[in-house]
């Protein structure tokens, strides 16, 4: 019994600092495959209920399961990304239980002999930090289908009847099971955005949260810091987005310190997260748990991958998004949010990678790519890739203004007009007379112009008006028409004005 | 031409030179088959309509210029193969309303073959039974003796081949299920290597253990039945991807050269007087052709129907997990889909498949999973070691196919009494081994009049058909067993 109510213990941020969270990820992934894991349906999202099935995938009597080679290959990608252990020998078991939208009423997945073993995913946070999380194990297993319940929640409970769509049944899912090495909502978050950017970027997932293709489970202790002891986990259900997962963890540690402050035992059991609520409730305890009965699935053989597909499948492996990430901050001397925009656009990184090639300067590359470049695609609904700039005039174009032969804003126009018909940086400023004037004398000309033009101005900033610099500056940009070195014109003006 | 009585190779020949049609062929099937079956009852459904379609296609392929190596022979179906439109019942309340979307790869093949299906045959429920019994939807009799079981599980499908209202039909075997059936009623029973036949469209008992295979009335129609069905599928993962090398024109006459393994632990003397006095005259018979009889011992042997009983159940309480009421098949309602589940599956199924989920749900739980299901795949190696030891020192192995000829309706109110039956063939399966029951005489059984059939159980190496084919053919040819005895039906008819 409880000393006092869990409810009564407000967690404050000192309290908070007293304890640690202890946190692992278990998420499934559906792989992106033409068919199901076990039959010839198509694995899409989404259609008419029951229009993508077959008797295998309805469990009709008598089918029986064939792999899908291409699943298992996405595997062997997925886990060697996360530098896993890929095993010579595998094999599918099965997960025996009853539920309405599991087909066979056994699950056909991988218990004791994953495809991947061991692993590790590093991964950043927004503000630069990094972290590595430990994989235990990938393995390969089906999705079930869908059920609806007619009542008034939608849930199963007070139902009156049901409805399954078994267009989901047999897509194949890849179940990555992390250590618990995370310590906060964030770094949950942080391991969860690089597996999905990951898998995205490998072509094994499309990962989209809102259709189902990554689901998280989240496992949640606490202890005191400093303590090496685990303490009791909770298992924390049905988060549906990465802002779900930090908000579930945060109200699970809030919650398990409230419990132990309050004198009470955190208890074994899976918690579902109620996103309107803001809190986790109680769904199942250890003692509920079921008894899976697996055992090995007689109707597949045995899975040996050679060292050969290992390393056949290792060769098309490119720099992971974490590797990028690391590449620009690390040797570019990229911002993080910038490297993180970046990254996450494995072709604008391509893309960005070959201007950077020509260019040399990665910084200045970057702020042409993330700024009138991509105001550019966006404003035409196009990928910059896909524009009429190539990647060695945006790095012309850096390398001109990098040589302060055009000014800012001749850069903005020459990038304007590259956008709208491609064609060199260096041609376009010689078609259009765009370079920048840096002699001394046509600029004191202008200058001497354009302080005869104001004399009342010129009296003002002897007054000690110097704001009126601007003003000046400006104006010999104009009578230039903008060609005219900004630093050299405002260098001759502030020589004139001090020495009347 | 004889369609009832003809061999499937003279029919074939009959078919394909056009000395007969197969539409005639069909339609004196179709009310010679419904006569006897109202005896016999073996079949759950006869397909008409269907024969008829596949007679006339089956002669328009033969018109275009086709040889059909089952061309216009009259063929039955265990009921626990899909075949499209048909229903497929194996044999339960559960499935007693299901009609197949789809056709059973081994199936397929037949008919591709130029087979014309009869219908669906009787079965134990879900092919869990050694005598017809356990079949949820009719009693199936032996065409020798109606009084007596036909064996089991492919119960229809030996008595329906044996009483002569089919030329061939296919069945399935798990711990024995075509070869005592056979042996019962007087016909070729063989069982291919675990793998030759793919198992696509047959329902599941036992899926490590579960083959397909043909019923005949001779070792040569049943070599092209086999030659018709088996090869590698892709729709089955299991089946073996490896040629299959045709038997049927590769049978021999004599056994000369040829080492027979006599089990030592598989002594007959215990089976009585006249049972012993058979298979000693088997074996004789088998020398007799040339070969040399050798002692073999297979120690782990007495351990198989342990081993069976927990692997095949284990497989089973899973592979029948499907039968929930949800998607297809007998649904009894409930308050919740959990007593949905409870009544549909307690009033779907039948006493022996209840005992078998129950078994095979224990045999895989959590604690006891090590004792039970793991310490039998241990025992299954050691079995399938013991044969291949066995097999170094000789070329085939003989023993009787089932522990007696066919017994009464109800004689085995006990379970392991009846699991006794399938102690010969039980090992083989474990093994994975093609083995084939052949008529190899006639006993009168305890309280019977009539004598009836015997079978004689030959086992060879994984994947050696060609040669197990070939010795039963010529122990066959050598003692014409199965023509000294006529069933009923056909002899009253």
């Amino acid at each position: 019994m409880s000393a006092v109510s869990a409810d009564a213990v407000a967690v404050t941020p000192d309290l908070r600092a007293k304890y640690e969270a202890v946190i692992g990820i278990e998420c499934h992934v559906e792989l992106k495959t033409t068919s199901k894991m076990f039959c010839g349906c198509p694995n899409e999202f989404g259609g008419e209920p029951n229009t993508k099935v077959c008797p295998v995938c309805l469990a009709l009597p008598g089918a029986l399961p064939v792999p899908n080679a291409k699943a298992i290959e996405h595997m062997l990608r997925a886990g060697l990304a996360f530098e896993a252990t890929i095993p010579e020998h595998s094999k599918f078991d099965r997960k025996n239980y009853f539920y309405p939208d599991m087909p066979k009423n056994y699950q056909i997945t991988q218990y004791d002999m994953p495809l991947t073993q061991g692993g590790v995913v590093r991964y950043w946070l927004e503000d630069g930090t990094r972290g590595e999380c430990r994989l235990t194990r990938i393995h390969l297993e089906e999705d079930t289908g869908k059920s609806t319940h007619a009542s008034a929640d939608g849930r199963l409970a007070g139902a009156t009847s049901s409805l399954v769509d078994f267009n989901r049944a047999g897509v194949p899912l890849m179940e990555c099971v992390g250590e618990p090495d995370l310590r906060s909502a964030d770094e949950a978050v942080g391991f969860l955005e690089t597996l999905a950017r990951t898998f995205r970027e490998l072509g094994v997932s499309d990962v989209k949260m809102e259709e189902g293709s990554l689901r998280c489970d989240a496992n949640v202790s606490i202890r005191l810091r400093g303590a090496a002891e685990y303490g009791t986990k909770a298992e924390i259900k049905n988060m549906n987005s990465f802002r779900s997962v930090r908000r579930a963890i945060e109200s699970e540690i809030a919650r398990q310190i409230a419990v132990v402050e309050s004198g009470g035992r955190v208890i074994q059991e899976t918690r579902g997260w109620d996103e309107a609520a803001g809190v986790t409730h109680s769904q199942r305890s250890k003692e509920e748990a079921h008894d899976y009965r697996y055992f090995p699935d007689p109707d597949l053989v045995p899975i040996d991958v050679t060292r050969e597909t290992v390393e056949r499948v290792r060769a098309t492996l490119v720099e992971t998004p974490y590797e990028r990430y690391a590449r620009y901050v690390d040797t570019h001397g990229i911002a993080t949010k910038q490297a993180t925009q970046i990254v996450d656009d494995d072709v604008l990184s391509a893309w960005f990678d070959r201007a950077v090639a020509v260019s040399g300067n990665a910084q200045a590359t970057l702020n042409f790519v993330l700024g009138d470049l991509s105001r550019l695609a966006n404003e035409n609904a196009l990928h910059v890739a896909d524009g009429k700039v190539t990647p060695e005039a945006l790095a012309e174009l850096v390398a001109l203004t990098q040589a302060n032969a055009i000014n800012s804003k001749a850069a903005k126009q020459v990038i304007e007009t590259l956008w709208a018909g491609g064609g060199s940086a260096k041609a376009i400023v010689e078609r259009d007379g765009l370079a920048q004037v840096s002699d001394r004398g046509a600029i004191a000309a202008i200058v001497d112009e354009v302080l005869a033009a104001n004399p009342k101005v010129v009296a003002d900033f002897r007054g000690g008006k110097t704001n009126v610099m601007g003003f000046l500056t400006g104006a010999v940009m104009k009578a230039s028409r903008g060609k005219a070195n900004p630093a050299l014109a405002q260098e001759l003006l502030k020589e004139k004005l001090e020495t009347p | 031409m004889d369609p009832v009585r003809d061999s499937a190779r003279a029919i074939a020949r009959a078919v394909n030179s056009r000395e007969a049609s197969a539409v005639e062929i069909a339609e004196a099937m179709i009310p010679h088959v419904a006569q006897v079956d109202a005896s016999l009852d073996a079949y759950l459904e006869l397909t008409p309509e269907l024969m008829r379609e596949h007679a006339r296609k089956v002669d328009a392929r033969v018109a275009a210029g086709e040889t059909l190596p089952l061309a216009g022979v009259p063929v039955a179906i265990k009921d626990n193969m899909c075949l499209t439109g048909t229903h497929t019942t194996a044999g339960s309340k559960i499935l007693e309303n299901f009609v197949a979307p789809y056709t059973a790869t081994a199936v397929q093949r037949l008919l591709d073959a130029g087979a014309l299906p009869i219908g669906k045959t009787n079965l134990d429920e879900f092919a869990m039974g050694s005598s017809g019994e356990n079949s949820a939807l009719k009693k199936t009799r032996n065409p020798y003796d109606l009084e007596r079981v036909p064996g089991g599980s492919s119960a229809g499908s030996a008595a329906s081949v044996g009483g002569f209202e089919a030329t061939l039909s296919l069945g399935s075997d798990t711990g024995g299920s075509i070869r005592e059936p056979a042996a019962f009623c007087n016909v070729v029973g063989f069982k291919p290597t675990y793998g030759r036949v793919s198992r696509y469209g047959l329902i599941a008992f036992a899926s490590s253990l579960d083959q397909i295979g043909p019923f005949a009335r001779s070792v040569e129609d049943a070599a092209l039945t086999y030659d018709a069905i088996g090869g590698h599928d892709p729709l089955d993962a299991t089946s073996v991807d490896r040629p299959l090398e045709p038997t049927a024109g590769f049978l021999r006459e004599d056994l000369r050269g040829v080492r027979v393994g006599i089990v030592k632990e598989f002594a007959t003397a215990e089976l009585g007087a006249e049972i012993d006095a058979c298979y000693r005259k088997a074996y004789a018979d088998l020398e007799a052709l040339g070969a040399e009889l050798v002692d073999v011992e297979l120690p782990t042997a007495k351990y198989g129907l342990a081993t069976y009983y927990l692997i095949a159940p284990a497989e089973c309480s899973s592979n029948l997990a499907r039968f929930d009421g949800v998607r297809y098949g007998l649904r009894v309602d409930g308050a919740d889909v959990g007593e949905m589940y409870e009544r549909t599956r307690a009033a779907g199924f039948g006493p022996e498949v209840k005992r078998r989920i129950l078994i095979g749900t224990y045999a895989l739980s959590s604690g006891y999973y090590d004792a039970y299901y793991v310490k039998a795949q241990k025992a299954r190696t050691r079995i399938a070691e013991d044969f291949a030891r066995a097999f170094e020192r000789c070329d085939v192995i003989a023993s009787p196919a089932a522990s007696s000829p066919a017994f009464g309706f109800n004689a085995k109110s006990d379970p392991v009494a009846m699991y006794l039956m399938d102690y010969y063939t039980i090992p083989v399966s474990l093994a994975g081994l093609p083995s084939l029951s052949v008529p190899c005489g006639a006993v009168v059984p305890e309280g019977g009049t009539r004598p009836m059939p015997m079978g004689l159980q030959l086992a060879t190496p994984l994947f050696t058909e060609r040669a197990l084919l070939g010795y039963a053919h010529a122990y066959e040819r050598a003692t014409m067993h199965a023509e000294k005895l006529s069933p009923i039906e056909v002899a009253t008819a």
